[in-house]
């Protein structure tokens, strides 16, 4: 049991002090900007809500914002129930687990700039492996140029990159439950699905929302990588949220307008990240009545 | 119900075991009578859990056979040995209703809706579940979550045995007794065979007929609480069972007499047959409650010089220690004299002092 | 058992699709640029160090190793040490605001890089940290200092309160209590902290290129700029990407006992 005690403030104080400074400091300079027209370092004008309202009404933010769900949501689709799967066949122990574990585990590990350069390189139809593999079975394969093969490069390279988180914490979860539950299912002559759906698939639940939490957060928070391989293109086809925040703020340098996004872009993952946890949280004490 | 035998029984980690340490379980052979309430008791690491596993069929031994009703079943898969295993937690399906986690092994086995109903109410029943049917499994307390685990098993009616290991062990104490209870109920009313893994000796000595007691992957004893209190087999029981347990003291035997922390004592007759040109360990055991403190003037023989360490009241009796030489001896008096420091002397009743050779009984 | 060899395939097929585009890379990183375009083989025809002879040997390639390596270790340095405390306040003791403090310190996870880039850029100006290792770890705790303290008061929960209260009686102060019976009480969770603070600052590119320029830039900044007058150095770029990938590799190597077991005992 927690005991009650403010002087736990003191215990805080370091993690206050070092996160205070590079968050709220920066979050208030954007505020500050978003209410701003910045026409000078020298000359500022209160503007009020109208970089707002400009902002709301952006067609290219619709777009990029109807791009940035469609992705997520099919990548999301994808990487659970994959990373779920791979999971379930990961040995249980030895060394073939740790060498698996280590295998799949890598491309978590590599520079974000680092994965765009790899499919960037892979893809090409000259140099690249699958670019050139594609091409000679007669698919006319080019990421640069069609907006579809785009797409799904970036998808695919997407699906590549953090399937393993999923995965990896699928894994955890799945050591977690005691042999019992699987001696008893077979006492009870349970099938191999009755097993997946009654004792793991529940037992998952808690590992299952925190990965999609941070599956849904990450990619919708997602720059480098696409902007590595495609740059945003053909033309804006694979421009997402990120890049286009990030093409406002710098490469047009409309630091008011971008602020307001900015603002805009944080509170709509916020909101998406509260309901989802509520929404699980609810489904999880429904089993406490 | 079933009468289960276990010829030659073994299980080594090792494929060519030597010694007796590759065993987990050493090479034993052992009867039970069908509708029996046997309980496996030692602690921890003393194999009880893998004979039971064994039994049930979960772990395939190395050496030797498991019969039911004299059908080999060694070799076969647990599901098709018509037993129920109740583990130490609570294993249900969280996300099925009560009725359904007892109806699943019905269901897994074709039975029709209208007779998986019934079932599951008549067992619902005895356990006292009934009105907790239309719930949800996961929000119930674990004491009701441990009956659907047994309920489960209970449910199948070709079930030949129930084996529970360690059940109570997640159970509130004020909770224990309602479940022994429980399952002693359920023993008289469906006559199954109950096999029951504990290091707890008073759940063993409550709850079974028999009790098997196992240490370091070895059966040492086999027999009623009362057979296993007054006549252990092996020091190791002696030490377990009883609270304290029994005294354990090293002796060698010389002219005929027990020499024991320096001291002579008399050996009985059949003592002194059984211990003539004995090698090897010689242990002298007699059960604190069975050990009398004299005063000091009235030595004798069959008595002892020690010390009186401490005394404390019990309620219903003494208890005291004493020294003894090197060793202490505790005992369990209706009235003591004496307080710490005192010299006195011990008194070894001879018909129930035991003496053990290389830890096994001999007199 | 029969789908116990099915797993095994679906494992063996995922590996081999997941390994299939780092081994294109460590491919061409051990040709020649001329094999690179000209003819392409699964394995190379001519091998050749030379690559990575260019990145031992040019300042200006290792440098950038070094720099990133410098600001990974010092946000992992400073992250855990800052996590602890907070943690174990968090896991032990009802203070007021502790709820909210704790969803905003997640909320800080929650904010996309993209926002920080501008007012970053002016902060660290301003306190004349730019360029620095220092500034590029103190970005970077903004993400990991919350992941850190999500991570570490799940460990500290699953120990029971009885060993602080028995410690105390027993004599010890609290920070002699906290470094020698606490903190061995939760290994793998620091392991496990440390394993993800590691992890998500040598991985984030965006703000290290923006807070760096010169004396801390990061390798992957030095990555983009292979393009010379004699075209794309595709050769060197390759070796420099593997090579990004080898201190990702031995990390997880060395922490695979604690991966599962970590997760397995910690906020899963």
């Amino acid at each position: 049991m927690k005991t009650d005690n403010n002087r736990a403030w003191f215990l805080i104080l370091p993690v206050l002090l070092c996160v205070a400074f590079s968050a709220i400091l920066p979050l208030m300079t954007v505020v500050n900007y978003s209410v701003q027209d910045i026409l000078s370092p020298t000359q500022k004008v209160f503007v009020g809500t109208e970089w707002f309202r400009m902002v709301m009404l952006d067609g290219d933010l619709h777009s990029a914002l109807l791009r940035q769900l469609l992705f997520s949501g099919s990548v999301l689709a994808i990487q659970i129930p994959l990373g779920i799967l791979i999971a379930l066949c990961m040995p249980a122990d030895g060394w073939k687990a740790s060498l698996a574990l280590v295998l799949i585990a890598l491309p978590l590990l590599i520079p974000w700039n680092v994965v765009g350069t790899i499919w960037q390189i892979f893809g090409r139809g000259d140099i690249g492996l699958m670019g050139y593999t594609l091409n000679s079975l007669g698919i006319n394969y080019n990421y640069n140029g069609n907006s579809l093969d785009a797409w799904l490069t970036v998808m695919v390279m997407d699906i590549w990159h953090w399937t393993p988180l999923v995965a990896l914490l699928c894994y955890a979860g799945l050591r977690a439950i005691p042999d019992a539950y699987y001696q008893a299912a077979r006492i009870d002559g349970a099938s191999r699905l009755a097993v997946f759906r009654y004792i793991q698939l529940p037992k998952l639940r808690n590992v299952l929302m925190i990965a999609v939490l941070l599956r849904f957060m990450d990619s919708f928070m997602i720059y480098t990588e696409p902007f590595v391989l495609t740059g945003g293109g053909p033309g804006n086809a694979t421009t997402f949220l990120s890049q286009y925040l990030t093409q406002k703020a710098v490469g047009q340098f409309d630091l008011g307008p971008a602020s307001a996004f900015s603002l805009i872009y944080f509170l709509i993952i916020l909101l998406f990240c509260f309901v989802l946890y509520t929404w699980m949280q609810r489904v999880g004490t429904g089993d406490q009545k | 119900m079933a009468r289960i035998e276990l010829v030659e029984l073994a299980h080594a980690y090792k494929p060519n075991p030597s010694a007796p340490t590759d065993y987990a379980l050493r090479p034993m052979s052992m009867s039970w009578q069908d509708g029996g309430a046997y309980a496996l008791l030692g602690p921890s690491g003393c194999g009880k859990t893998t004979l039971l596993n064994i039994i049930s069929g979960l772990v395939k031994p190395s050496h030797g056979k498991v019969l039911f009703d004299g059908k080999d079943v060694t070799q076969l898969p647990t599901e098709a040995r018509n037993i129920a295993q109740v583990f130490q937690f609570p294993v249900i399906y969280d996300t099925m209703t009560v009725h359904d986690n007892l109806a699943f092994p019905l269901r897994n086995r074709g039975w029709k809706e209208a007779e998986v109903k019934k079932r599951v109410q008549q067992v619902a029943q005895m356990l006292e579940l009934s009105g907790d049917l239309k719930m949800r499994a996961s929000g119930l307390s674990v004491d009701a979550k441990q009956k659907i685990s047994l309920g489960r098993g209970l449910v199948r009616p070709d079930v030949a045995a129930v084996l529970f290991d360690e059940p109570l062990t997640v159970i509130d104490p004020h909770l224990k007794w309602l479940l022994r209870r429980k399952l002693k109920e359920i023993h008289h009313e469906l006559k199954l065979s109950l096999i029951y893994v504990t290091h707890d000796q008073v759940e063993a000595l409550t709850f079974a007929d028999q009790v098997v007691v196992m240490t370091q992957g070895e059966v040492v004893q086999t027999g009623s609480a009362q057979a296993l209190f007054e006549a252990p087999e092996h020091t190791f029981v002696g030490y377990f069972i009883g609270n304290p347990g029994m005294n354990l003291l090293e002796c060698t035997v010389e002219d005929g007499q027990a020499r024991v922390a320096g001291q002579l004592l008399a050996l009985s007759e059949p003592a002194r047959a059984a211990l003539a040109g004995a090698q090897g360990k010689i242990t002298l055991g007699v059960r604190p409650e069975f050990v009398e403190c004299v005063s000091a003037d009235q030595a004798g023989a069959d008595t002892l010089a020690a010390t009186v360490l401490a005394v404390r009241n019990m309620g219903t009796h003494y208890l005291a220690e004493f020294q003894l030489g090197g060793v202490t001896v505790a005992a369990k008096l209706r009235a003591i004299d004496a307080a710490a420091g005192d010299s006195v002397r011990l008194r070894f009743p001879p018909e129930r002092t035991l003496y053990y050779l290389n830890d096994k009984r001999v007199a | 058992m029969m789908h116990h060899k099915l797993k095994s395939l679906v494992l063996v097929a995922f590996l081999i699709a997941s390994m299939l585009p780092i081994y294109w890379m460590l491919n061409m990183s051990l040709k020649t640029n001329e094999e690179i375009v000209g003819v392409l083989s699964l394995w190379p025809q001519h091998l050749t160090f030379a690559n990575y002879h260019t990145i031992f040997t040019d300042p200006s390639w290792y440098s950038g190793y070094i720099n990133s390596m410098i600001y990974v270790a010092l946000n992992m340095v400073l992250s855990v040490t800052v996590a602890l405390p907070a943690a174990y306040a968090f896991s032990r003791y009802n203070f007021v605001g502790d709820k909210h403090l704790f969803f905003w310190l997640l909320t800080n996870r929650m904010t996309p890089p993209a926002v920080f880039l501008v007012p970053f850029f002016q902060l660290y100006s301003t306190v004349g940290l730019m360029d620095t290792h220092l500034a590029v770890a103190l970005a970077h705790m903004v993400f990991n200092v919350p992941l850190a303290v999500w991570i570490l008061e799940g460990f500290m929960s699953g120990v029971p309160k009885e060993i602080d209260e028995t410690a105390y009686i027993d004599g010890y102060s609290f920070p002699r209590f906290f470094i020698q019976i606490f903190l061995p009480m939760i290994k793998s969770g620091v392991g496990v902290t440390a394993f993800f603070c590691f992890m998500f600052s040598w991985v984030e590119l965006l703000l290290a290129r923006t807070l760096t320029s010169v004396n801390a830039k990061p390798i992957a900044a030095t990555m983009t700029r292979t393009v010379s007058a004699a075209g794309m150095d595709w050769g060197v770029l390759a070796a420099a990407g593997v090579l990004t990938i080898v201190p990702g590799a031995l990390v997880i190597w060395f922490v695979r006992h604690y991966i599962a077991k970590g997760f397995a005992m910690g906020r899963v």
